[in-house]
Parts: structure tokens; C-alpha cells; sequence
């Protein structure tokens, strides 16, 4: 702020004053003192006349308890004091999610995405599609997972070179630059146990030595030179439903919501097809990039040169207009009696449509409403726990024997003299089902051309519940 | 669920000191002996004197001769840098490594150089040289690099120096640097603005760039610098709109809203006069959106300009794109520029987003909600998606309440309101709050369910939770006011909860009530006047005001009961604390009470408190936000952001269409075989969609047009517009070309690679047996049978036509009369038919020839073959072989342009042969029989691989010269090797 490049400073500072959103008395800010003691006059723009347009000005991240512990700025530095306004729409929010996406400040737009209980807070200065920058920080926590396993603030601290080294390549001057996973795997190698001991010693990198020649290639989602002594494709065709089931039992709406991941460890340059028996099931797909959609369009096959390990060929979604198979149904009896500070709750759940398969994994969770004070319940099978803060009911089950129907049943004590509430909980539900996909889709086959060895192939069908919701 | 939450970030916190201290420790213990020594004392000191001795510690370690202490001191310097720490005292220290050999050191003291250099100009200039040096390096890698730095380093004095790197690495030979002097272009511009004109430049030639590299950077740099600069982007209009599905995924976001900003202003629109919301025809083009269809009802008035076209369909495939950036711009570009009833197809991929994160979905549901405003058609069949869950965050169920509601229509309305009923039970009270006000609106807009919705509500009203009570008076009194006739019941209830009711807000709905329609309610209200009168003190101001209200209502219409009463608030009124109460008391003791003062308006206060009151609008809160183009930051807000650029509306007239044109310019033949170009920009999408309708045998790839060859940029300047389509992996250009050459040949088949027009000659074919096929059956033909055969001459009529030459016999007893081709399709095969045959007789024959152009595509031409009573519909249906062209090259011509080969386009058919007869001579007999092509003159074996013993290798090359239209021809040269050796072990 105190060195002005141009001499123009009266008028252009005029300007950045207009050009900014009306929305809070300018004159506010004069006085406006951050939280970190630093004057709220030190981060305006340097006030070049038109406002750069960087797409992407800074990245801060914020952990849950409201400490910015990393920050990285791809141009001029914005203070952190900018966060200011990002915490008081925090505090405003009851929930971590209720925080909106899209912040307007005097001179900066917020633009956060919340994943693993981080705020990924991105600043912008001027018009870009919104969608185009929470697309962005969602790709950089994918990456972040992607090397570090987990993306929480701890590996974040651990790796901050690594962090800092990916953050550079993946944009440029706020624009984004590589974000592919193979490129960046090129660019920077992934740390690992081994190779920080290794690194350690011997004091080498973790900065790939070679040039990303990938991102020249016709294939840059593929890095070139991969080669594997056992060479391995699988794929998972993993199918979610979404469903709200209504108190009688019927379906609201439900609709499938399936992927294809693959893990691909292939030497070379493998050209993939892969062939449904029904592809028409597919209502809407969207493709990896490797994906040639001209092939799909005409012959509904996929066909495709894969990125190297893992990664998502497909996601589809088959429309609610479809009759879905729902695979459990839940018998439940949840009572407050007026005047009383017991209520009845009663759950049992059992296999539906499920195609002779069994139902794993279940997990029944309820959010009990706030007058509930504790519950005395009994689980039949699993264990059930209660958290008489969140009022949060979870009931681990496991796998549902159909001979032996699981249930939880008991009573729930009320807080003495409150009114009986006027919802019943809707009951969430998460469930596994190996080896079926719940649309019926199948895999006919895969068939690699380009090379001449025989890869390893492997498909797996998994149903899981997404959102999945009983109302009561 | 507070608490909790609190409850874990504490754990958090504690678990995060203690990596911190683990983290301390790693530090130390990685150290030097001699520097752990300092670490550990340093630890014992103050915070300010640790921050300071840190720093001395890291210059010493910066100053040392190891290499792996500066990398370790660097790793710290940027965890301070991290962390918002000030490390600017190190400049001098860390820039000292800028020329440093260990890549990672590099790459972390340019972190540290963009951060500080505008703090630190005199000594960033330091550092300038060595990028200056590197600029000139041979590898493009680090160019490029070195450009990016150079041009992060926010220091005005190297303006000069930082536009004539930009200048140079423009029209460099390598794209990746093409494309990285388009970022540099932007940052030069937003340190020094007077630049401008000398960007443009820059901009107007990178523009012309026809790799898809460089496209989106380019476009961000001209949405920066110049958005206006329209000019410049009609010349490359086609061009960008072809490359645009090859392009990196962040660039089609900015290419297409670029475009989408110049439709508007250069074509006409789409939308029909008058009829813009047909609903009906809608959804009777919902269910088939066949474009045929819509191309024949576009007809009648309004032709579109082919270039709109153009843009509609090349974006479409892109709703399928994973980045949901890409599907939401591919979405408002056909919000804003497509015909009406095209808009639907954009629908489902709009609902698939909202699968994806809570951030996109909130984005996605703002411009749903915006959209279904308009076009309830578009949504209504996904209303399902709509439904709220409860593990939905606020905002989220909020905005798809906006969106049912807007969906709402008499058909719908019972599905929707049983939904809502759900929604007002909810735990959530801020929502089930929002879902009283949509029943509202439910209930203006739609009126055979007003009644149905009012009773809902006054049930609502014996609810136990007050906002849900307060906001349900709040939506009665609203609806009310738009029928008062027949509910004077409702405001009596109303009135009788008015004891229990606490929110001021629906307090003060109640006494509005009250006074607006007292003539209902003569007893009651003047008893509830008086009751307000005895708790007036202790009320919010809000209802304050309303009481004074509802009293000088009374007054007027009920003095008799009520003067009393109206005095004693009025008085009250008068020494509130608040000066709004006392203003307006002041107010209505003038306007109400005659006194001698009082002027004129007395006279009228009984129309000037009693004035029948329009009733309120329910309207979405996304009315208005179609101003703002979809998609933005400030449709978002609602409001705009800095840098929004206008939708420009349709002009009334088109302005000039052929300033898109792009001349062609004739082959240049033969001149320079050796010159090879950059991909065509259209000729690539073209030739893409042939290729991937290749059938079963060929396995095709819609591969990225690539433009990585290096000895490409003359040609890229020159009109001469060639591309390069190959197959199989990019060569390391390191390897031996007998290396990369054994890639070509996988199990002996034959792998033939499409490629771009090179100026071959193309040879005489080596002639290999002709195959004749059956064309037309004389039972099928009533008489009348056809056969052909490819000839493997250049076709006569035009050069990218395949010659068939077609034998027609007459098998039956009687002459065939006007034999001719009849329809064909797809209508657009480009077919150069014989000449009528008046007469056939009987038994004879006659050998006619045909030239087809199959737009290298295996595709069968379909064509009918006709006589004067009959048509028979025939298809010709060519083996990939007969599609090329043989062509003279020497050997090394030949390895040379197989080095080139990068593309993914393989086409591959199998020959077997028996091992016995597999001299050289009989290998190339086989393959001659199947593809049309030319030998490679060659005797050296000493090319052939190490790996694979000496032996008769047999090279074959074909190129074909085919076209793909008669503007614009672009013959490929697909280049046929076949290894003799490894084709006999594989038989």
C-alpha cells in the first residue's frame, strides 16, 4: 500500500472504490481492525486501474477450531485478515455446513468448500464462475488425498513442502495449470514411508527429476514409461441409492447414482474397451476425460487409453423414472405420549429386494429430537450408541440375517415437562450389498488392444445405500 | 451437535500440538549434529528472540556449502511462508541459490522469490540473469519455467525485459511455452496496465494458434486484457469452437463463456417473436429431442447462421464432461443461445450435479432456481430430485424449496404441498419457517388450492413452536389480504391466540389484521385494543407502532367505544423512548383528533388509514436474477461483481457473417515433403468422427489433435493448415527409431497410422489381386446384379474419392431401362455417380465406374440402384485397406515421418499366413492383397531391432491421399510397416 507503482494513485484508487460490490459503507473500513491486530487498510489491492482478473488470488486453509494454518498466495499477498469476514459468517451459521460458499467482502469474493472438516477458503477479486473455483479446491483436496492418503490438517503440516510444491504447479497465476494426477505424480513424487527415510539419508527429492512430458502428450492424463511386472486392471462398478421412504413404507423417490472406478496397472500404452450387456440403463454418464465419447455416442461402448492407477472412468446416474429395487425395509414404532416423559422406540429392519444377496454393513443412525434426554434401548444384534449432546442415535448392525430379523427396541426419557416434539427422527441408513449392482447393470466385457501382454482383469459390483432415508 | 462439534476441535487442537511437538523433534533430529545443538537451545528462548535466532540459524544453513542443509533450510523458509510468517530478512541469502543445480532447491527458492520479490525489488533484480539465460535454454521445460517465474517477479523496472520474453516465447516452437507466455501475458498486464497494446499484439497471434494447448490460456488473456477486442476472435471463431472438446477442461470454461459473450452480439435469435414459453411444444420435445425435428420447425421463420450451429453442437458433448465447471458453462451457453426447445437437453445433466459436493450443489440449485422461474417444463420431470433430505445443510433445503415451489403447477400442487407437509414438521425451524412462507406463495399463484393451503395454515397456527406460528400469521395475513371476504372466522381465531403468540412479528400481523378489517370483527377488536393497551410498555416496537395503529383505526370507524382507549396509548405513545413511536403518535393525534390546528387533512383520514391496500405479490426471491448471466459470481450474489462483463442482447440484424471465413489455401505440393504441420483445426473434429465410427476391426481413437512436433511453427504461421493424427504412445524421441519402430508393429498386424497431408507423391499402386464383391443379387435385383471392386486408381472426378468401378448385368429375360443411383445415405455421402444407362439387354453387362468419397471411414455408403420401375437399396462397404493410397517415399523419409507419429488413430487388420511361404516376396503379396499400398525401398537389415535376430524385413508404406471435402482437402499419409520376421511367428 505504501508504494505505489504509478503516480495515478488518486484517481485510480477511485476507481477500485467503484468498482466494488455496494454492500457495506465504505467508510467502515478505515477503522476496521482484524482479529490478528493488523489494520484492514493493508490489504487493499495494489490499485492498478483495471482490476486484475486473476482467477484465483489465495488459498487459506482454516481448520475447524478457526486457525488459519496454511496460506498461499499466487499473486500480490492478500492479509489474512481478509478471514474476518469468513469467520463472522461462520459464527452466523449454526452448522459447519450452513457456512455459505460464496462470501462477498468489501474488495474480495470467499469461495469455500468445507471437506474433512477444513475450510478450503479461496479469495477472488473479480468475476469467474464460482463453480469453476469450488471445481478447483475440491480437485486440490482429491490431490492432497492422493498423496498424503488422508487430507487432514496434520498431514497437511506434515508435508508442507509437498503441499506448497503442488500448490505452485496446479495453477499459475491464479489460472489452473496442471491438475491431473498423473502429471503432478510425474512432477512431484508422492511421499511415502520409504522414501522419506530414503530421502532422509541420502538427501535426494521428492521433485521428479524427469520433465512432465505428459502434459505435451495427445494423452496427458497418462503419464508415459509405465511399466509393471504384473499387469492389472480392475474396475469397481460401485451404485448408490438415494431414496426417501415415506412412514407407510413407499417409496417417495429413489434413484441410482453409480461409478465405475478403476485401478489400472497396465505397461505401456493399453487401449481399453470396456462393453455393458444394457448399456441403456445408463441415463445420463459423465466421462473421464480418456473416455472417446464419439465411440460412446455411436456403438455405447467405452473405449479408452487409462490414466495410470486409480482413477474414475464413469459416473452415471439411472433416473428416478426407473422402478428401484429398494433393498431393505424398516419396521418402525416411535411414540411420545403427551404428557409423559417416556417414548416408545421400536425399529426393525429386514431384507427386501436384495436378489439373494446378503445386506452388510449396516448402519442405522437418527438424529432423536432435542427433548430426548437419554435411551434405554435393547439391540437384538450390534451394538447402539446414543450421544446425548448431538442427540445422535447410531446403531452399528452389521449383516441382516433374514431368519433372525435385527430390532432395537426400548424407551427414550424426555426431559421432564417439555412438550412432546412434533417430528418423529427420520431415520438414516447406510448399508453394503457385495456383488450386485442394484440397476443391473453388467460388465460384458474388456478387451485391451496396443499391447500384447495379457493383463489381469478384474470387475466388482458393490451396492451401497447414498442418501437413504426413512422418514417416520 | 454444538457442543460436540466443539468437543472435537478441541481434540483437534490437542492432537495437533502434539504433532506439532513431534514435528519439532523430526526437525532437530534431522539437523546437523552442530545444528541441533542451536535447535534445542532455541527452543528454550522467548518467542520473539526464537522467531530471530530461527532465522540466523536458516541463513547460516543457506550460506553452508551442503546441498542437502540449504534444501532442509529452504523447506523451512517455506514452512514459515506457510504459515504467514515474515522470512523477507532471508532475501539476500535465499536468492544466492537461484542458479542452485538440485531441482527441488530451485523450485522452492522460486516460491520464495515470488513471495517477496515486489518487497524486495532491488535484490529480485539479482536474480533476473540466470532466468534471462534460461530463457534461452534448448529445453522447453525449462523456458517455460523460467518464463513463469520471471514473469511472477512483481518488480515494475523489468517490464521491458519481462515483454520481450513474452514477445520471443510466443512464437516459440513449443506450445507448453506458447501457452506459458499466454499466462505471462496476463500478469504483465496487471503489473503494468500501459502495456496494453503490445499484448494485443501478442494476443491477436497467439489467437491464431491452433494447438489446444495454448487455446485456453490464450482466451483467459483475452478475457483480461481485452474483452472488447471482439475483432480478434472472428477469424478464429471456427477454429476455437473445433479445438474446444480437445481443449484442458479449466480452458473450455473460459472459452465457452467467451463464446457465448460473441454469439450474442454477432448472431440473431433463436428465440421465436412472441412465442418465447411454449410450454406444450416443450414437452413434446422433451421426450425425443431428435435435432431433426427441431431443425424442421426452426425452418419456417428463422434460419440459423451455421456458425451459431456450430457452437450449439460442438459444446453439447461437453455436458458429459466430469468437471462440473464445464457441464454448468455447456448449461448457460444453451440457456443464452440456443433455440427454446433445444434448452431441455441440458436438463439431466443439471440434475446429475447435484449428486456431486454440497458447494457445487448449492451453485447448481441457484441457477435451477433461476431457470425453473422461467421454464417450469424444464424441471418438472425431475421434481423427485428436488425433495429436501434432513441431512441437507440450510441453504441447500432452502433453495430447493425456491425451486419446488417455482415448479409448482395445478397438476403437481397435491404432490407438492404433502411434501411440504413434511418439511414444516422438520426440526430445522429456520426451514420449516421458509416452507410456511412457499405454501404461501403456492397459494397466490396457484388458486384452486389457496383455500386448501389457508386451512394448512390456521391448523399451523395451534402448532407448539412459535417461529412456525409467527411466520404462519405473517403468510395468512398475506394471503388474506388478497381475498378478505369470507375469512372474517380465521381473524377471530387468530385473535383469540393472540394471547399465547410471543413474536412480535406475528403480534404485529395480528393487530394489522385487526384494524384493517375491524368492520369484520366489531367486538373483538376493540377488546383486544384494550388489552394492548394494558401491556403497551412492555411490547417491542414493532407491535407498538401497530397498536397505535389499529387505535386510530378504531377511532375512526368506533369512536363511541373507543376514543378512551385510543387516548390513553396515544398519550402513552407520546413519551416512548423510541422516536418512531413518538413521531407517529404525533402523526395520528393530527391526522385522527379534530382540534383547531389541525389543517385539512382531518377531514380525510378516514381515506388515508382506510384506503383499500393492494394486496402483497408473493414472488421468488430469483425473479430478478436473470439479469445476471447464468453461472457467474454475480448471479450468485446478486449483485455485481467487479469485472462482470453485460450479455449483450441479440442484434436485430446479424452483423456480417463471412468475417469468420478463413481462406483456403491450396496444398502446397510436393515442394517440401519434409514439412509437416500443426493439427487443422477443421479438419481434426471431422476426421475424429469419422474415425470413431470405424466398425469392429478398427480400433480408433478421437485422439487429441496433437501439435507437440517441434519442426511444426513455420507451418503454424503459414495458411498451409495440416494435421497429424497418429496411433500408438508418443515416442521418446531418445530411443532408437528401430525401437520406437517395434512399437508399430504388434503382433504383425497391421497398424496403420493415419496421418496429416503430407505432400507424397503418390505412386502407381502395386498391384495385388483384386477382390470383386457382390454388390446387388440378380433375385434381390429382379434381374438386375451388381458387382465391384476397387481398381486402386486415383479416382478421376475428384481426388479424395475412392474408385469403384461397378459391373451391372441383366439376368432376366427383358431389358432394364434407366439404370441410375438413386437416393443415398446419410445424405450428405458425396457420391460421383455413372451416367445413366438407358438400355441394359439382356444377359449383357456393362462396367460403369463410381468414385465415393467415404470420408476415411469404414462407414458403409448406402445408395439405392435404380431402374425405371425399381429401386434397390445397396452398400458398399470398403475394407480399410482399399481406403488408402500408395505413395513413394524413400527409407529415411520414411523413418522420419514415423518419428513424427504421435497421435492415437490405429487401424489394424490381421494377415495370416503359413509360416512355409514367408519369404519377403509372399509377405508383401499377402498385404498388397488387402490394403493399397506401396513398398519402401530398403535393404539395410541392419535397421532392424537387436532384440530381434537379422532377418528379411519387409517395409511397407503406404500414404493415402484421401480428402475429406472438396474445400478442404486433407490427405493423410498413413504409413503401413509390417515385419516379415515377426508376422511368421505369430502363423
Amino acid at each position: 500500500m505504501l508504494m505505489f507503482p504509478s503516480d495515478s494513485l488518486i484517481t485510480s484508487f477511485v476507481y477500485s472504490m467503484s468498482a466494488l460490490p455496494p454492500f457495506k459503507p465504505v467508510t467502515s473500513y478505515w477503522f476496521r481492525l482484524s482479529q490478528n491486530g493488523q489494520n484492514e487498510l493493508l490489504c487493499f489491492p495494489s490499485p492498478a486501474s483495471p482490476p486484475p482478473a486473476a482467477m484465483i488470488h489465495s488459498l487459506f486453509l482454516i481448520n475447524a477450531s478457526g486457525d488459519i494454518f496454511l496460506e498461499k498466495h499466487w499473486k500480490s499477498v492478500v492479509s489474512r485478515s481478509v478471514c474476518d469476514y469468513f469467520f463472522e459468517a461462520q459464527e452466523r451459521a449454526s452448522e459447519p455446513e450452513n457456512v455459505p460458499p460464496v462470501i462477498p467482502t468489501p474488495h474480495h469474493y470467499l469461495i469455500s468448500v468445507l471437506r474433512h472438516r477444513i475450510y478450503f477458503v479461496a479469495v477472488i477479486q473479480s468475476e469467474v464462475p464460482p463453480l469453476f473455483v469450488i471445481e478447483f479446491l475440491h480437485r486440490v483436496v482429491d490431490t492432497f488425498q492422493d498423496y498424503f492418503g488422508v487430507c487432514t490438517e496434520a498431514a497437511i503440516k506434515d508435508n508442507v513442502v509437498v503441499v506448497y510444491e503442488l500448490l505452485e504447479e496446479m495453477l499459475d497465476n491464479g489460472f489452473p495449470l496442471a491438475t491431473e494426477s498423473n502429471i503432478l505424480k510425474e512432477l512431484i513424487k508422492p511421499p511415502t514411508i520409504l522414501r522419506t527415510m530414503v530421502n532422509t539419508i541420502t538427501g535426494s527429492t521428492n521433485v521428479g527429476e524427469q520433465l512432465p512430458t505428459g502434459q505435451l502428450s495427445v494423452v496427458p492424463w497418462r503419464r508415459t514409461g509405465v511399466k509393471y511386472t504384473n499387469n492389472e486392471a480392475y474396475f469397481d462398478v460401485v451404485e448408490e441409492i438415494d431414496a426417501i421412504i415415506d412412514k407407510s413404507g413407499s417409496t417417495i423417490t429413489a434413484e441410482i447414482q453409480g461409478v465405475i472406478d478403476a485401478c489400472v496397472k497396465l505397461t505401456g500404452m493399453p487401449d481399453l474397451t470396456l462393453s455393458f450387456m444394457n448399456p441403456r440403463l445408463l441415463d445420463d454418464v459423465s466421462f473421464h476425460p480418456c473416455v472417446r465419447f464419439k465411440r460412446w455416442e455411436a456403438e455405447r461402448i467405452l473405449s479408452f487409453i487409462p490414466p495410470d492407477g486409480n482413477f474414475r472412468l464413469l459416473s452415471y446416474h439411472v433416473s428416478s423414472q426407473n422402478l428401484v429395487a429398494i433393498p431393505v425395509y424398516v419396521k418402525h414404532n416411535i411414540t411420545f405420549r403427551e404428557g409423559s416423559s417416556q417414548g416408545r422406540f421400536d425399529l426393525t429392519l429386514g431384507p427386501k429386494q436384495t436378489m439373494g444377496k446378503a445386506v452388510e454393513a449396516v448402519l442405522v443412525s437418527s438424529q432423536l429430537p432435542r427433548g430426548v434426554l437419554n435411551a434405554n434401548l435393547n439391540a437384538s444384534q450390534g451394538t447402539y450408541t446414543f450421544d446425548p449432546v448431538t442427540k445422535m442415535l447410531t446403531w452399528d448392525v452389521g449383516k441382516i440375517n433374514p431368519q433372525k430379523l435385527p430390532s432395537l427396541k426400548g424407551s427414550m426419557n424426555l426431559q421432564a415437562g417439555a412438550s412432546k416434539p412434533d417430528e418423529n427422527p427420520t431415520i438414516n441408513i447406510q448399508l453394503k450389498i457385495q456383488q450386485m449392482a442394484i440397476s443391473g447393470l453388467k460388465v460384458n466385457r474388456l478387451d485391451m488392444y496396443g499391447e500384447k501382454y495379457k493383463p489381469f482383469k478384474g470387475i466388482k459390483y458393490m451396492t451401497k445405500a447414498g442418501k437413504f432415508q426413512v422418514r417416520t | 451437535m454444538d457442543v460436540g462439534f466443539c468437543l472435537r476441535s478441541e481434540a483437534a487442537g490437542a492432537m495437533r500440538t502434539a504433532l506439532m511437538s513431534a514435528e519439532n523433534l523430526q526437525l532437530t533430529l534431522k539437523a546437523e549434529p552442530s545444528q541441533e545443538e542451536r535447535a534445542l537451545t532455541h527452543t528454550k528462548r522467548g518467542p520473539e528472540e526464537t522467531h530471530k535466532a530461527g532465522n540466523e540459524d536458516l541463513k547460516e544453513m543457506l550460506e553452508s556449502n551442503k546441498e542437502s542443509l540449504k534444501l532442509e533450510a529452504m523447506k523451512r523458509v517455506v514452512g514459515l511462508i506457510a504459515k504467514g510468517k515474515n522470512a523477507s530478512e532471508l532475501f539476500p541469502a535465499v536468492v544466492k541459490n537461484v542458479a542452485s543445480k538440485n531441482i527441488e532447491l530451485k523450485k522452492l527458492v522460486y516460491v520464495y522469490l515470488v513471495r517477496y520479490a515486489e518487497e524486495q525489488q532491488d535484490l529480485a533484480l539479482l536474480s533476473i540473469s540466470t532466468f534471462q539465460r534460461a530463457l534461452k535454454e534448448p529445453n522447453q521445460f525449462i523456458r517455460a519455467s523460467a518464463l513463469r517465474v520471471l514473469s511472477s517477479i512483481r518488480v515494475p523496472i523489468i517490464v521491458p525485459i519481462m515483454m520481450l520474453a513474452i514477445k520471443e516465447a510466443a512464437a516459440d516452437m513449443s506450445p507448453y511455452v506458447r501457452k506459458t507466455s499466454a499466462h505471462a501475458i496476463q500478469k504483465l498486464y496487471s503489473l503494468d496496465p500501459d502495456q496494453k497494446e503490445q499484448l494485443i499484439e501478442v494476443i491477436e497471434k497467439l489467437l491464431k494458434d491452433k494447438s489446444t494447448l495454448v487455446a485456453g490460456s490464450v482466451v483467459v488473456a483475452f478475457e483480461e486484457v481485452c474483452p472488447d477486442r471482439i475483432d480478434l476472435i472472428h477469424k478464429n471463431y471456427r477454429k476455437l469452437c473445433n479445438l474446444l472438446v480437445d481443449v484442458e477442461e479449466w480452458g473450455q470454461v473460459v472459452i465457452i463463456s467467451m463464446l457465448t459473450r460473441y454469439a450474442r452480439t454477432q448472431f440473431t435469435s433463436p428465440w421465436k417473436e412472441g412465442a418465447s414459453f411454449e410450454e406444450n411444444n416443450e414437452k413434446a420435445f422433451y421426450a425425443s429431442d431428435s435435432e431433426e425435428k427441431s431443425e424442421r420447425t426452426e425452418a419456417e421463420a428463422y434460419v440459423m447462421d451455421p456458425d451459431h450451429r456450430l457452437l450449439l453442437r460442438n459444446t453439447k458433448p461437453l455436458l458429459q464432461s466430469r468437471n462440473t465447471a464445464v457441464v454448468m458453462s455447456v448449461a448457460q451457453l444453451y440457456w443464452h443461445l440456443a433455440p427454446r426447445h433445444e434448452v431441455n437437453l441440458v436438463t439431466k445433466s443439471l440434475v446429475r450435479l447435484l449428486r456431486s459436493h454440497r458447494e457445487v450443489q448449492y451453485i447448481v440449485l441457484q441457477n435451477i432456481a433461476t431457470m425453473s422461474i422461467q421454464r417450469k417444463g424444464m424441471f418438472e420431470p425431475y421434481m423427485k430430485s428436488f425433495y429436501v433430505r434432513s441431512t441437507d445443510a440450510t441453504h441447500i433445503k432452502t433453495l430447493k424449496l425456491e425451486i419446488l415451489t417455482n415448479l409448482a403447477n395445478e397438476a403437481n400442487i397435491s404432490t407438492i404441498l404433502r411434501e411440504f407437509q413434511t418439511y414444516v414438521k422438520s426440526q430445522d425451524k429456520a426451514f420449516a419457517a421458509a416452507t410456511i412462507q412457499a405454501i404461501g406463495r403456492c397459494a397466490t399463484n396457484i388458486s384452486e388450492v389457496t383455500d386448501t393451503c389457508l386451512n394448512g395454515l390456521v391448523l399451523l397456527l395451534s402448532n407448539r413452536d412459535e417461529t412456525v406460528v409467527a411466520e404462519s400469521v405473517v403468510v395468512i395475513k398475506k394471503l388474506l389480504q388478497t381475498q378478505p371476504t369470507q375469512h372474517s372466522e380465521i381473524i377471530k381465531h387468530m385473535a383469540k391466540l393472540f394471547d399465547n403468540i410471543t413474536v412480535s412479528m406475528a403480534r404485529a400481523s395480528i393487530l394489522w389484521l385487526m384494524g384493517e378489517y375491524c368492520d369484520r370483527v366489531p367486538k373483538i377488536a376493540p377488546d383486544v385494543l384494550r388489552k394492548m393497551a394494558k401491556s403497551f410498555t412492555a411490547e417491542e416496537d414493532i407491535v407498538k407502532l401497530q397498536t397505535v395503529n389499529l387505535a386510530a383505526k378504531l377511532y375512526l370507524t368506533n369512536s363511541k367505544q373507543t376514543k378512551l382507549l385510543t387516548q390513553y396509548i396515544l398519550n402513552l405513545g407520546k413519551y416512548d423512548q423510541s422516536y418512531d413511536i413518538r413521531d407517529r403518535t404525533r402523526f395520528i393525534r393530527q391526522l385522527i383528533v379534530p382540534n383547531e390546528k389541525s389543517g385539512a387533512l382531518n377531514k380525510y383520514a378516514r381515506r388515508i388509514l382506510l384506503a383499500p391496500k393492494p394486496a402483497p405479490v408473493l414472488e421468488s426471491a430469483f425473479k430478478d436474477r436473470d439479469r445476471y448471466q447464468l453461472g457467474t459470481l454475480s448471479h450468485s450474489l446478486n449483485s455485481k461483481a467487479s469485472g462482470y462483463q453485460e450479455l449483450s442482447d441479440w442484434p436485430a440484424v446479424a452483423p456480417d457473417q463471412s468475417v469468420r471465413n478463413v481462406e483456403v489455401v491450396e496444398p502446397v505440393r510436393a515442394r517440401s515433403s519434409q514439412r509437416f504441420s500443426l493439427s487443422g483445426p477443421a479438419s481434426s473434429s471431422e476426421s475424429e468422427e469419422q474415425s470413431s465410427e470405424e466398425s469392429d476391426k478398427t480400433s480408433s481413437d478421437s485422439g487429441k489433435s496433437s501439435s507437440g512436433s517441434e519442426e511444426t511453427s513455420s507451418g503454424s504461421d503459414s495458411q498451409q493448415k495440416k494435421k497429424k493424427k497418429t496411433k500408438k504412445a508418443p515416442q521418446k524421441k531418445s530411443k532408437t527409431a528401430a525401437a520406437s519402430r517395434c512399437y508399430l508393429f504388434l503382433r504383425g498386424k497391421m497398424v496403420a497410422d493415419v496421418y496429416s497431408r503430407a505432400s507424397f507423391q503418390v505412386t502407381a499402386p502395386s498391384f495385388g489381386p483384386v477382390k470383386t464383391y457382390e454388390l446387388l443379387h440378380h433375385m434381390t435385383g429382379k434381374g438386375l446384379s451388381a458387382k465391384y471392386h476397387f481398381p486402386r486408381q486415383p479416382c478421376l472426378h475428384q481426388p479424395g474419392m475412392v474408385a469403384v468401378q461397378v459391373t451391372l448385368s441383366n439376368g432376366s429375360d427383358r431389358s432394364l431401362e434407366e439404370i441410375h443411383v438413386g437416393d443415398r445415405s446419410p445424405a450428405s455421402l458425396n457420391i460421383h455417380c455413372f451416367n445413366t444407362i438407358e438400355r441394359l439387354e439382356p444377359e449383357a453387362s456393362v462396367t460403369v465406374s463410381m468414385g465415393i468419397d467415404f470420408s476415411d471411414s469404414t462407414q458403409a455408403a448406402n445408395f439405392q440402384l435404380c431402374t425405371k420401375e425399381d429401386g434397390f437399396s445397396v452398400s458398399i462397404q470398403p475394407a480399410v485397406g482399399e481406403l488408402l493410397m500408395p505413395s513413394s517415399l524413400s527409407e529415411q523419409d520414411f523413418s522420419r515421418e514415423q518419428g513424427k507419429l504421435l497421435g492415437m488413430n490405429e487401424t489394424s487388420a490381421t494377415v495370416a499366413m503359413a509360416t512355409a511361404n514367408a519369404s519377403s516376396q509372399a509377405v508383401k503379396q499377402r498385404v498388397l492383397s488387402v490394403a493399397n499400398v506401396g513398398e519402401v525401398p530398403s535393404g539395410a537389415p541392419s535397421i532392424s531391432r537387436r532384440d530381434v535376430p537379422p532377418g528379411p524385413l519387409v517395409m511397407k508404406t503406404l500414404s493415402s491421399v484421401l480428402t475429406t471435402g472438396s474445400c478442404r482437402p486433407s490427405p493423410r499419409a498413413p504409413f503401413i510397416r509390417d515385419d516379415g520376421k515377426r508376422s511368421r511367428a505369430e502363423t
